[in-house]
This record gives structure tokens, sequence and C-alpha cells, in this order.
């Protein structure tokens, strides 16, 4: 089960997960990170405090847009994971290619 | 007794797979942690097959089995069809699953690096994926 809430402060979009992201609901994450490549959005945040547990499949959908990030400038991180599911990024070594932050104000300070 | 699990291929059943592993990895003393990370294995390598080798088929089923081996879990993963031998697939480089956009790739490098001991074997057209954990140390 997976609930997407967005919250929009100026050009940061927040994205906070709520549950559990694998292969049946990564389409949902896939499509939110999506709309959110807009030409005033600069700053995208996972907020992964309430998220639980998530596998390759969402894991894959971040890696998928890092270059799209990079290409248009946004600032794009993640904070608030709890040790679990941080830990899963890291035995990837995801977290030397995706910001994996303490925070969310220094998930939207990053772009200073 | 062993736990057993029959699991249709759907994608909807890996929350029911999710509960059955981790409330069978219990008795073992894993920490909270290890049991995330062996749940993950199994589910990464159960959500392939659904996938990849049965095309998410409700009416077709992956059968599981948690043994206890002693000093370490087994958790054995059956189906019937196309085998698909994870100790012979090449993981991408990051770099490259970032260039290609892919949205797989990494749940068998998952696997790779979290369990201590990956079999499998293909017979009489039945497929068998068996991972392998250690106890924690100090455990039995």
């Amino acid at each position: 089960m997976l609930q997407i809430e967005k919250v929009r402060e100026g050009d940061v979009l927040i994205l906070q997960l709520i549950g559990e992201v694998d292969a049946s609901n990564s389409v949902l994450l896939d499509q939110s990170i999506q709309e959110s490549l807009q030409p005033e959005i600069k700053v995208v945040v996972i907020d992964g405090k309430e998220l639980k547990y998530i596998s390759s499949a969402g894991l894959g959908v971040f890696m998928s847009y890092v270059d799209d990030f990079s290409e248009r400038g946004i600032h794009f991180s993640i904070f608030g994971l709890i040790q679990q599911v941080g830990e899963v990024f890291k035995i990837l070594g995801l977290d030397r290619v995706i910001a994996i932050v303490p925070d969310k104000t220094t998930a939207v300070a990053l772009r200073k | 007794m062993s736990p057993k699990l029959i699991l249709s291929c759907s994608t909807s059943a890996l929350a029911d797979l999710r509960s059955f592993i981790q409330l069978n990895l219990e008795v073992f003393g894993f920490s909270e942690l290890d049991k995330h990370q062996i749940t993950l294995a199994v589910e990464e390598v159960v959500a392939n097959l659904i996938i990849h080798s049965h095309a998410c088929n409700p009416n077709e089923i992956i059968h599981l089995e948690i043994k206890d081996l002693g000093k370490k879990v087994a958790v054995e993963i059956t189906d019937k069809g196309d085998g698909f031998n994870l100790l012979e697939y090449e993981e991408p480089e990051l770099r490259q699953v970032i260039e290609e956009k892919r949205k797989g790739g990494l749940g068998i490098l998952l696997v790779k690096k979290i369990m201590d001991e990956i079999q499998f074997e293909s017979k009489n057209g039945e497929n068998m994926c068996r991972l392998i954990k250690k106890f924690p140390p100090n455990f039995k």
C-alpha cells in the first residue's frame, strides 16, 4: 500500500511517501516524479519518514530520473529514511548517486 | 514442519509474501534490519519470477518454503516454467542503470549482496532458487 502526498512550497516540491513501494505500485511513484518535471520546480524532495519499505522497483524509478533532474537543474534529494530503508540505498551504493540527507531543511538548502 | 506459502503470480501478492517471510523469520533471532533485508531479497526473486517468467498471470503459482538448516535458514522458491538462473545473470553497473533509464536490474544485485548463498536447480520442468542466510552469531 502506497500513498503519495504532494506539497508545493514555491519552487520546491515535496513528495511524501507513506507505506511501501514494490513492483505492484512503483508506477505511482514514477508518475508523481514525472509530473514534478516542470520548469518552475527547482527542488524535488522525497519525504521518506513514513516509507516503511522499498524494493528495487522503487529504487529503479529514482535512478531513472537522476539524469533528467541533472539536465533540468533540479536538486533532488531524499530525507527522513528509517534505518532499514536507508540501508537498502547503501547496500547498492545509491547514496553516492542520490543525496540522502537527514531533514527537509538540509534538502531544501542543497540548491544554495 | 517448515512454513510454506503458495503465491499467485500477481504483484498484488507481494505484500502477503512480505508478511509471511517476516513472521517466519522471527524464530531465528535475526535483527529487524536482517529480517527487512532477507524479506527484500526473497521479494526480489519472487517479483522477478512473477513479472518475467509468468507475465503476471494470476492463474500460475509459486511455492515458498522456509527451512531451518541448523545454523542457517533457507528460503526455497519453486516454480514451473522458463527457469531464471540468477547466478548466471550479470548485474548492470549503476552508471548503466542511470544512463539507460532502466527501472530494473538492481533487484538481483540486492539479492547477491544480502544473502550468504544462492543455489539454483532446474529439473523436470521445475525450478528452485534457494536463498540461504546464516543465523546471527550467538544464536542457538
